[in-house]
């Protein structure tokens, strides 16, 4: 995935869907629109640089300094490079006594990776995250907009070896 | 209700009479002395400014006349309304004072302990209200947050390690120019003051979040001769300025401008802002009219002046402003 | 068998379709609201169904909606908090992602009776793939005529619409969410002014959980003292129930409040027992933020009553032996389970989630979450539990929202009721890293000590 400098726009489906968002909101209140479109806009590029918010601060007739505090302050936005497939494991609590733990160490002696990284084919990038409303199913994770439950080493190995020959982790119905 | 009909508040037994709308902590300052609780977030001018720091806590004992009934929950005194009969309690109750000692723990957990060498030493809020509530000794034994200083343009460096997150100087971009550059990133703990990419704040008037600045995160990158700051005296003095009142304070060393700022009141605060080149570019005597020594100390409301123990309640500053 | 008023056709096939769900009664109350009663009339029905905030606090959910200003000419505006982040709770996301077209004739219904004309699903953005699944009920609801304008010929115009968020849990507090959907970062706002008077855009606002909104269509269907003959006392209706930890069958629940507590965890028809056999040490009934409750708390109150879901018997004894029913997050731990290690993860969560606005929360979490490192991990000195108490009291009740509560409740009462198992791990640093306490013994309950 390349950095993107110049020329940062979206593609004309995209600009329309941005367009079917700011519709949600009354006049003049274009802004509310904003934490969508980051969405987008990181479905798109893969993560969000200074130059691809500048441009949505320009698409929602804001300042850039408000892109740049709601883009750091909320934990799904990434700011920097992030593999192609973010493995994102619940390590809450009720995950945390079914055996986050476990699974976590397990997926960082697979992909030789810590918490935190991406895999040098910039394929995968493994985070532990707070909990993700599948308390019940645990222990699990989130790749994607899919989760994943019930979690043991066997699905983890599935699970790997599948995004390793497609990685591809579809959000918002866009892929990245 | 008629528009002027006033209503009565007592704070530690003091009971003064303010129109509908004041808050506790401006009663308080209209009162004076002692009853006044520290603040250091709210800034009167600045419009959202409060509620964060939570210094200014204090016990709301009874309600109101109509509903004399207690609050639960300390209130904090900046941003909660007088209701007519409240009684509040500041340095008179043990729970506020308690409340308040953590409050200043918690602000000094990942503060720099190194005012002896800071250079803002002397002005910052929090050093005074250290002295006054902290604890003699830290219970915090983990590593403290730490940045590098930034320059945030020609005019301004900002020392992260000493905010405390008041968003003081974030309103004052927001009510001052037109377009903020500078905000609040991340959350939590991780949250900084920053521009997130390289900027170089400039608005005409932006040099006024130095002085609203409770802890000399932001500080002015022309003072000329920092080494010497105990040395500077200030002077009230004015000037001819097409952009704002002209009004102003030169820290002089002997005949030289070191810095100059706007001027504040009792209680730290500007009441008339001054614009970037009156304080950044006007470094030459020649160009202002001196009218003489600051009627106010440098040591304001929250002050080892104040606090100290020594100086009778009667003659503090307060009482006499 | 307990009867079910919103997951009674959760598993007809194709229910989240527009067609199955009408077939089976769906959009029934709006027929009923809009034909046949006035805005009044439905929150009439609602304040006497005695329905409570499902979202974590339990307000009067009547009183709430009868608290919203209506100055002339001012738009007012519905939030569903569909934010669902408080760890342990997951019962939103089943009802959303089950039976959508629930929630969104709950929102027809509940606009209408507020007088709001343009009102917003607030959805947790790690929710992505629910959130497509509303916006299309929503189109279905749209092309179907129960949105839009002049609904069914009432003269009633309703714009609904789904909007994310990006991975906030402090955005489930109510002002925090309004902050967020103007889109900004979520740092809750200073109260008063309040919602109801000044909420998003300024706007009177009323924000509701989403299961709260979802009871309004059995209220109105089969009015409100039908509702409330189900339950005991203030607790009426039912209540959707997450259940997590160490049990045999795991899931979201339908209960009448007012089962057993003992029931609720040992029979068949809910959590099916401790799973492995094993023994219960603790529960933490209503998510993360309530107090956790010791084994012999669980089933019984202190005073040896039979303990009940209901809001009510769940916080008898107070803070000193009781919990709350809170958004109905059940999490139960087996006697293999270590309460400082999981008092640490819950501080990291709250450290991980303070918005940072107000000192108290943005410098304590991140020390409780410390010193509760150190005692886990075998570096705990014995002062640091009571510096932990001390932390954990200096933060209540003084910060700007209630998370710098729900992050001093699990440390209070993890100290209140297992002081013994800290101490432990401080006297044994080195057998505490590879062994677990097991149960505390019992305390009575007379005065708080510490
Ligand atoms: C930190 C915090 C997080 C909260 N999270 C949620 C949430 O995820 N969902 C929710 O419905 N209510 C949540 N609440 C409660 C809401 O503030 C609010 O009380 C609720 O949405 C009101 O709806 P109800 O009256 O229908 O329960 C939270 C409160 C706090 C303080
Ligand atoms: S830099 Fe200064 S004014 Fe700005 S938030 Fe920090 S302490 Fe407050
Ligand atoms: S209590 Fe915590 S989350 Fe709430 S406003 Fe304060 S810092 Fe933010
Ligand atoms: S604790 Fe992992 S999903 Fe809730
Ligand atoms: S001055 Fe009141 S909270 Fe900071």
């Amino acid at each position: 995935m390349e950095e993107v400098k110049t020329n940062i726009e979206f593609p004309r489906e995209l600009l329309d869907e941005v367009q079917r968002v700011v519709g949600m909101f009354p006049e003049g209140k274009q802004k509310s629109a904003l934490l969508r479109v980051l969405h987008i806009a990181q479905a798109h590029w893969g993560h969000l640089s200074p130059d691809i918010m500048d441009y949505v601060a320009r698409l929602l007739h804001i300042q850039p300094i408000e892109v740049y505090e709601v883009a750091t302050f909320y934990s799904m936005y990434d700011t920097a490079q992030v593999g192609k497939v973010k493995l994102e494991v619940c390590r809450t609590g009720p995950c945390m006594i079914e055996g986050a733990e476990k699974i976590i160490a397990y997926i960082e002696s697979k992909l030789g990776i810590k918490e935190g990284e991406t895999t040098s084919d910039g394929i995968f990038t493994l985070k532990a995250v707070e909990c993700l409303g599948a308390c019940g199913y645990a222990p699990m994770l989130q790749a994607g907009e899919k989760f994943h439950e019930h979690l043991t080493e066997e699905k983890v190995d599935e699970l790997i070896e599948q995004y390793r020959q497609n990685p591809v982790a579809n959000y918002m119905g866009l892929q990245k | 209700m008629s528009e002027d009909a006033k209503i009565k508040v007592t704070i530690d037994g003091k009971t003064i009479e303010v129109a509908p709308g004041t808050t506790i902590l401006n009663a308080a300052r209209q009162i004076g002395g002692e009853v006044v609780p520290p603040a250091m977030c709210y800034y009167s001018s600045l419009e959202g400014s409060g509620g964060k720091c939570r210094t200014c806590l204090v016990e709301v004992s009874k309600g109101s006349e109509k509903d004399p009934r207690p609050m639960p929950k300390l209130m904090v005194s900046c941003s909660t309304m007088v209701m007519d009969g409240m009684e509040v309690k500041n340095t008179t109750s043990e729970r506020v004072l308690e409340a308040r000692k953590g409050v200043v723990e918690f602000l000094l957990i990942n503060h720099p302990l190194d005012c002896p060498v800071c250079d803002q030493a002397g002005e910052c809020h929090l050093q005074d209200l250290a002295f006054e509530h902290g604890l003699s000794k830290t219970r915090y034994e983990f590593k403290r947050r730490e940045f590098e200083k930034v320059d945030i343009g020609e005019y301004i460096k900002l020392h992260m390690t000493r905010c405390i997150l008041c968003y003081r100087c974030v309103y004052t971009a927001n009510q001052l120019t037109d377009s903020r550059e500078h905000g609040v990133l991340k959350r939590g703990d991780a949250a900084e003051i920053g521009t997130f990419i390289e900027k170089n704040l400039k608005n005409d008037f932006i040099g006024n979040v130095i002085d609203v600045c409770p802890v000399g995160a932001l500080t002015d990158k022309t003072f000329r001769f920092r080494s010497r700051v105990w040395y500077t005296k200030p002077v009230d003095a004015h000037c001819e300025c097409t952009k704002c009142s002209g009004n102003a304070v030169l820290w002089m060393i002997g005949d030289e401008i070191s810095r100059v700022t706007a001027r504040k009141d009792a209680y730290g605060e500007v009441k008339e802002f001054i614009c970037n080149e009156c304080r950044f570019d006007k470094k030459d005597k020649s160009q202002w009219t001196i009218e003489g020594p600051r009627k106010i100390s440098r040591h304001s409301v929250i002050s080892a002046n104040h606090y100290s123990k020594e100086i009778p309640k009667h003659t503090t500053l307060l009482n006499k402003a | 068998m307990t009867r079910k008023l919103l997951l009674e056709h959760d598993h007809i096939e194709g229910i989240r379709t527009y067609d199955v769900y009408r077939k089976n009664g769906g959009y029934r109350s709006v027929e009923k609201a809009l034909k046949s009663m006035s805005p009044d009339d439905i929150v009439e029905e609602v304040k006497k169904s005695g329905l409570r905030g499902r979202g974590g606090a339990g307000f009067p959910t009547g009183m709430k909606w009868s608290f919203l200003a209506k100055p002339d000419g001012v738009p007012r505006h519905l939030l569903c908090n569909a934010d669902e982040s408080e760890p342990g709770t997951f019962k939103d996301r089943y009802l959303m992602e089950k039976i959508p077209h629930l929630l969104i004739e709950g929102m027809i219904v509940s606009s209408f009776a507020l007088g709001a004309n343009q009102s917003y699903i607030y959805i947790r953005g790690e929710y992505m793939y629910v959130l497509q699944i509303l916006e299309k009920a929503i189109q279905e609801a749209y092309a179907n005529g129960w949105l839009g304008k002049n609904i069914l010929g009432s003269g009633y115009d309703l714009d609904l619409a789904v909007a994310p968020g990006a991975g906030a849990y402090i955005c489930g507090e109510e002002t925090a969410l309004i902050e967020s959907l103007e889109g900004k970062r979520g740092n809750p706002r200073m109260k008063p002014p309040f919602p109801a008077v000044k909420g998003l855009w300024q706007r009177p606002t009323v924000v509701n959980n989403v299961e709260t909104i979802a009871a309004v269509v059995p209220i109105v269907n089969d009015g409100g003292d039908e509702y409330a003959k189900i339950g005991i006392g203030r607790s009426t209706g039912t209540k959707l129930i997450s259940a997590s930890g160490n049990i045999n069958k795991p899931g979201v629940y339908e209960i009448e409040l007012g089962v057993s507590v003992e029931e609720f965890i040992y029979s068949d028809t809910y959590c099916g027992g401790i799973k492995n056999g094993k023994k219960l040490k603790a529960c933490v009934p209503g998510g993360s933020s309530v107090p956790i409750l010791p084994h012999y708390l669980v089933c019984k109150t202190a005073a040896g009553e039979d303990r009940l879901m209901t809001y009510e018997s769940l916080a008898d004894g107070g803070f000193e032996s009781g919990s709350m029913l809170g958004s109905g997050g059940f999490i139960v731990y087996d006697e293999d389970q270590c309460i400082v290690r999981n008092t640490w993860n819950f501080a990291r969560f709250y450290h991980h989630e303070s918005c940072g606005q107000c000192s108290p929360c943005r410098e304590g979490t991140g020390w409780m979450k410390k010193v509760l490192y150190n005692i886990e991990s075998g570096k705990g000195k014995s002062e640091d539990i009571d510096l932990l108490w001390d932390i954990q009291r200096k933060i209540e009740g003084n910060t700007i929202c209630p998370l710098g509560d729900a992050a001093a409740w699990p440390v209070a009462a993890a100290i209140r009721h297992f002081r013994e198992e800290f101490e432990w791990h401080v006297k044994e640093p080195v057998l505490s890293q590879t062994e677990n306490y097991g149960l505390v013994s019992e305390k009575s309950f007379v005065t708080e000590t510490v």
